[in-house]
């Protein structure tokens, strides 16, 4: 038989206060849990043991998505089945709509939140195995070693720790200019999505900027990339379940004329962060939306790549996903 | 602590299927509690304002009093405690689909469900199927007649998706069935038997 996660406190608050206030209590030894679908692995392989778990799901305050006059305000523990099957979503973001639904499987989206997807931890099986590397406060890296097993990991921003982000939506957070609103005791602030991710040369054991008395309260999505043409693809080993190999979310505006007026892409899993890919938009603004274009985009999407032993695969894998993205969109 | 409900009812004769069934499921339930309580109890008191222990789970209709500890997935109080082994546990780590029952109405992966997180939500596992007189449910049958099962390992945890699927919609599309059903991994490949299954169903149904 299995056995059993090992022993914690389990918190229900029904309220961010009550929240606010077991984090602050238990400090670092506290686990935010959102859907739990990530965190229960985390805890049953031992590689995480907090002493309290602040399950979220109770707070109402945190759920739903709303229309406002800025966009769209989603709540950090919406579950990924909603946001893919809104009709506003659907219907204005649909590369939000499109990402949340390729995440894991059904089962996995009917509990899994957009704050938990954003926000999951690094994908490295070593780390995720428990071993003492750097970004579990140990002083080395299994991964970036010659014999290390490194097919999954980054193309980017390698700062000895070598592991990705392995979140479908991060990308698209940033393709669209989202702002995280985040909540402590202390008060509240807001980040744009490419300031809340960060990367091991900044902090080598956060994903995000959250700190342990910190709690990602909504994701606000600007209109400005409203009926856009979007694009996204995700290429994983698994067609369900599995983590990207790579994937590319994009937003263009095409003019009449067919010319590309504006675009944001952005590429997850080649680093710790999402990858926006500023060299792709400059070249094709104000170019028009075809073949030769797209090309020219592509053979620049990968470039400053340093891949490790066995993840080369990856800079053709993304160099043809921002190929389709500019084509096909 | 386990339960031997289905005999007490009687309403067959026992049959010896069922009787090895209840005595394993009583052994496990024993030895599995003492398990839990060495490995993940170190016997101190819980912090004040987490969760109570003795709740009350509303499990194929039925209330069921059960005594929970905060660490423990739902996969495992089914199974251990109330002796509803037909969730099988696979991967348990939510990759596998096995563990799959309805959450008020709505499929789960029970292994990666905290017991505490579903008070006052109705669980349906694929004990709860069955018909008043122990007739198949009818995903069950087509499952049956489509030659779904070959080792039946993964066969609760699809029969509980198919079945969450049809109560969302009755009239799935086969492109729609395969989608829903793509969280149930299935090592013998039986795919495609599992989904025409799923097509036979909504069609009688």
């Amino acid at each position: 038989m299995k056995d059993m996660m090992p022993k914690f406190d389990l918190f229900q608050p029904a309220d961010i206060e009550t929240a606010l206030k077991l984090l602050d209590k238990y400090g670092a030894k506290a686990w935010k849990m959102a859907g739990g679908q990530d965190s229960l692995d985390w805890f049953k392989d031992r590689a995480k043991r907090p002493d309290a778990v602040i399950d979220l799901s109770g707070i109402e305050a945190l759920k739903g998505i709303r229309e406002t006059a800025a966009g769209l305000e989603i709540g950090a523990m919406t579950t990924l089945a909603e946001i893919a099957a809104n009709p506003i979503v659907k219907e204005k973001f649909g590369l939000l709509a499109t990402a949340a639904g390729r995440v894991a499987s059904p089962q996995i989206r009917t509990v899994g939140t957009i704050g938990g997807n954003v926000s999951q931890d690094a994908r490295c099986w070593y780390y995720r195995s428990g071993l003492d590397c750097y970004r579990a406060g140990g002083n080395t890296c299994y991964a970036g070693t010659p014999q290390g097993m490194n097919r999954e990991h980054c193309l980017f921003g390698a700062s000895r720790c070598v592991a990705v982000t392995p979140s479908d939506t991060a990308p698209v957070m940033v393709a669209l200019e989202a702002e995280f609103v985040i909540r402590s005791s202390k008060g509240e602030r807001v980040l744009p999505a490419d300031k809340y991710f960060i990367g091991p040369a900044v902090n080598i054991t956060h994903m995000t900027v959250l700190e342990p008395g910190d709690i990602l309260m909504t994701i606000r999505i600007p209109s400005k990339w409203a009926g856009a043409k979007f694009y996204y693809e995700k290429v994983a080993d698994r067609n369900t379940w599995d983590f990207p190999l790579v994937n590319v979310a994009s937003a263009m505006k095409v003019k009449a004329d067919g010319v590309i007026e504006d675009i944001r892409i952005v590429c997850g899993a080649v680093e710790c962060v999402p990858r926006r890919l500023n060299a792709v938009e400059d070249i094709v603004k104000g170019s028009p939306q075809n073949e030769d274009t797209a090309t020219l985009a592509a053979s620049s999407a990968a470039r400053g790549a340093a891949p490790l032993n066995f993840n080369h695969f990856k800079i053709p894998l993304m160099e043809n996903l921002v190929k389709r993205a500019i084509r096909d969109s | 602590m386990t339960t031997t409900d289905d005999m007490a009812i009687g309403r067959d004769p026992v049959t010896r299927r069922r009787f090895i069934k209840s005595v394993i499921a009583s052994g496990a339930a024993t030895s599995a509690a003492a398990y839990y309580l060495a490995g993940c109890s170190d016997g101190s008191a819980p912090a004040s304002g987490s969760v109570e222990r003795l709740i009350t789970l509303k499990v194929n209709g039925q209330d069921r009093r059960v005594d929970i500890l905060p660490n423990e997935t739902l996969a495992m109080t089914l199974r251990y405690k109330l002796g509803l082994t037909g969730t099988k546990l696979g991967c348990d780590r939510g990759e596998c689909g096995a563990c799959t029952v309805l959450i008020n109405d709505v499929g789960h992966n029970s292994c990666s469900t905290l017991t505490h997180s579903v008070r006052g939500r109705a669980v349906t596992t694929v004990e709860g199927l069955e018909g008043p007189n122990g007739e198949l449910h009818v995903v069950q049958q087509a499952m049956i007649d489509e030659l779904g099962p070959q080792c039946g390992f993964c066969t609760p945890g699809q029969v509980m998706s198919a079945v969450g699927l049809l109560k969302a919609n009755p009239k799935p599309t086969r492109e729609e069935a395969r989608h829903a059903m793509a969280g149930n991994l299935c090592r013998c490949g039986a795919y495609d038997h599992y989904l025409n299954a799923v097509m036979r169903a909504a069609k009688s149904a």
